[in-house]
């Protein structure tokens, strides 16, 4: 049985250049978490108060996320609201017209990936320069992120190499320093003459309307900065109540996603420029984006909703380890997407996502605010049987294995076929089974199977007298 | 083999070791024993249903979770299981199960409570350091429903420490999945197959005789590869390793 995930994976596990990619990053953000975590005083009650900030947050975010509204417009702010992708599209496009831009420039945003919003913003003719390093790259090769904090670990240095000879005729062997002043040089212009600037946001304070920005790249500064403009995406479950509620999560964020104490630059953006500011935008437009959330505040997958976008799931997960993001051919990969993406669209387009995890558990032992992944993978799964997506072959053998099950002769009798079974197929001198059939040929295709005992313990014990 | 003059426990045999491992289970009777410990074994065991409950399958999960909690709610005591992941089965999910069945609900939450895995139950509740054992070079596999789901951590590791004459060597990038994961195995083969190899790797960089787990599911798992690739099954047991087997 081959699904889609395990064929994109098989092809995943033979990329040699992806395969050296994600063991080098992967050992560096597992090490730096751990050495960062620990280095926290009282790293452990840290995750549980950011945890009981995100679990108080959502329980009342609909007064939240008025009191952010009302903070935020007292700042001199716009607040939209977008149900879904297409309405923060049409949202932003709209101010793009009534302001007449033509050219945008955009930090990294996950959100936006969600929604398509380049997509939307160039079909109505804008163009968009992507700014954030490895999303600029992303953009020029056409190619999708594979990590929701690390956008091209899938690439090597001399994929870069590579790309930035053609596009910015830079020397095909260039080192990384050179690459990095080359694109530096190319987007430059690109923050002076853009008149609007896009970004994602971290969080959304609800006391300050601040929307936080944690960035280790300026361009996310330069975007919020300089042009005229500034408009921010952010999900309406990143609402986070207080200043001090922020330092909190800012803390368990950075030493989770990438080791630091602090991002290189965490911005606040708490409105437009004052009159006595020297920089700034005239402008501030925030777009809350439900687009799911509220469905999914709604249900048992409520939870998912706490993350706080750090990637440590991805890191530490086995899965996500060996076939990297764009196996999951869906926005958000690893733990965190297996369950979020089905969250937010249901599970029509993404059956086959919660099935792709061994339920090891270390996405949980990772998560900043100890997200339960696999019970909700357990809840996705059985919606999934519910829901008819489960292939008729393990429907019908789960059923014969539960019937056989409550029927103890019946199981009896079932071992006696499959030791019969195990004497007909290719076996080892041991007597290993090299060959099962079917659907169960997986287990076959990198192992052998034990042969059935001749008497099970349950016999012989009973056979005894004791 | 002394004369029980401890508590009388309940033998969990998990399908998995009634069927292709009975000797596992023999070597958990022989240890517990010599702990002065009496074991009975329920007949009609079949599965605890952790299979069909891991696939989304509730009713089926339900149908043998309703037979186990029948078959052991009629003795008391403690309930031994030699696999980390069906003790947690029980310990953990089958009250959940029940929620909208009171009297299921009643026996499962009794049931779940009296349930440990074997390693746990020497060392935390019959507070056993040394139950004997073959001295050899092991590496231990902490597997993942024992650690993360049960909590259960440095028992096995205690047991392995103080058979004389052992030596445990520390396993590389230990926390690893093997790549098990009961269904995902068939359903993701070619992922399962890439954790399997890395923690196969591991295990030989180890430097090891034999790699002893709490778990037969991904002992099979493990040594299956072993023997598709002409190497010997390396892969034991904790029962087997402390009874001499």
């Amino acid at each position: 049985m081959n699904t889609g995930f395990n064929q994109r994976a098989e092809i995943a596990l033979h990329n040699d250049s992806l395969q050296q990619a994600l063991r080098h990053t992967q050992g560096k953000f597992v090490n730096e978490r751990i050495r960062a975590m620990g280095s926290l005083p009282h790293g452990e009650a840290l995750r549980d108060h950011a945890r009981t900030i995100r679990a108080n947050t959502l329980a009342r975010l609909d007064e939240y996320l008025l009191a952010f509204e009302a903070s935020a417009r007292a700042n001199g702010s716009h607040v939209h609201w977008a149900r879904d992708g297409a309405e923060a599209g049409a949202i932003v496009c709209q101010i793009a017209l009534e302001n007449g831009v033509q050219r945008i420039v955009k930090g990294k945003s996950m959100l936006s990936e969600e929604v398509g919003l380049n997509h939307a913003l160039e079909t109505a003719g804008l163009t968009v320069l992507e700014t954030d390093l490895g999303e600029y790259i992303i953009q020029i090769s056409h190619d999708r992120p594979s990590h929701i904090i690390a956008p091209i670990i899938h690439k090597t240095k001399d994929e870069v190499a590579a790309l930035f000879h053609q596009h910015l005729g830079t020397p095909p062997d260039a080192d990384i320093p050179t690459l990095t002043a080359a694109a530096r040089s190319a987007l430059r212009q690109g923050f002076l003459q853009a008149e609007m600037g896009i970004t994602g946001a971290n969080f959304g304070v609800s006391d300050t309307g601040s929307i936080v920005l944690v960035t280790n790249e300026g361009n996310g500064r330069f975007c919020t900065s300089t042009p005229a403009i500034h408009v921010a995406l952010i999900g309406i479950e990143r609402i986070v109540p207080t200043l001090a509620d922020l330092g909190v999560l800012l803390q368990v964020l950075a030493a989770s996603a990438t080791g630091q104490a602090l991002s290189a630059y965490t911005s606040l953006v708490s409105g437009p420029r004052r009159s006595r500011d020297e920089d700034g935008p005239d402008q501030v437009h925030i777009v809350l984006v439900d687009n799911g959330r509220t469905a999914a505040l709604a249900s048992e997958l409520a939870e998912i909703l706490y993350c706080i976008r750090c990637g440590a799931c991805l890191n530490v997960c086995p899965v996500y380890q060996n076939v990297g993001g764009h196996t999951y051919n869906a926005v958000y990969p690893g733990p965190l997407g297996i369950v979020v993406n089905p969250a937010l669209d249901g599970l029509g387009p993404w059956n086959e996502l919660p099935q792709a995890s061994s339920l090891c558990g270390a996405c949980t032992e990772a998560c900043p605010v100890r997200i339960d992944i696999p019970r909700m993978l357990l809840k996705l799964r059985a919606d999934a049987v519910e829901q008819g997506f489960a292939p008729a072959w393990l429907r019908t053998g789960i059923r014969l294995y539960a019937w056989a099950a409550i029927h103890p002769r019946l199981f009896r009798l079932g071992g006696r076929f499959a030791r019969l079974g195990q004497r007909l197929a290719p076996r080892t001198a041991s007597g290993w089974t090299k060959k099962l059939p079917g659907p169960l040929a997986g287990w076959t295709q990198a192992r052998a199977f034990p042969p059935l005992a001749a008497e099970s313990f349950s016999q012989r014990w009973q056979k005894r007298a004791r | 083999m002394s004369a029980p003059s401890g508590p009388t426990v309940q033998l969990f045999i998990t399908c998995l070791v009634d069927h292709l491992y009975p000797d596992i289970a023999e070597a958990v009777v022989t240890v517990l024993e010599g702990e002065g410990v009496a074991v009975e074994v329920a007949a009609g065991q079949t599965c605890c249903g952790q299979p069909a409950f891991n696939g989304g399958f509730l009713a089926e999960a339900r149908q043998m979770a309703r037979r186990f909690l029948d078959i052991f709610a009629a003795s008391e005591g403690p309930i031994v299981c030699p696999s980390g992941s069906c003790a947690s089965m029980v310990a953990h999910h089958y009250p959940g199960l029940f929620a909208a069945e009171a009297d299921y609900l009643a026996k499962a939450t009794l049931v779940a409570a009296r349930t440990h895995e074997f390693s746990q139950f020497l060392v935390e509740e019959l507070e056993v350091e040394s139950a004997g054992g073959l001295p050899g070079r092991y590496t231990y596999h902490p597997t993942c429903h024992l650690t993360r789901d049960l909590g259960v951590r440095g028992c096995a590791e205690t047991l392995l420490d103080h058979i004389p004459g052992a030596e445990r060597l520390p396993l590389p990038e230990a926390d690893a999945c093997c790549g098990f994961g009961g269904l995902f195995a068939v359903k993701l083969p070619a992922v399962s197959a890439a954790m399997m190899q890395r923690k196969l790797d591991n295990v030989i960089a180890s430097g090891a005789e034999a790699c002893v787990v709490c778990d037969a599911s991904c002992m099979t798992h493990l040594n299956g590869g072993l023997i598709a690739a002409g190497k010997p099954p390396l892969v034991k047991h904790l029962a087997e390793v402390l009874a001499g087997q």
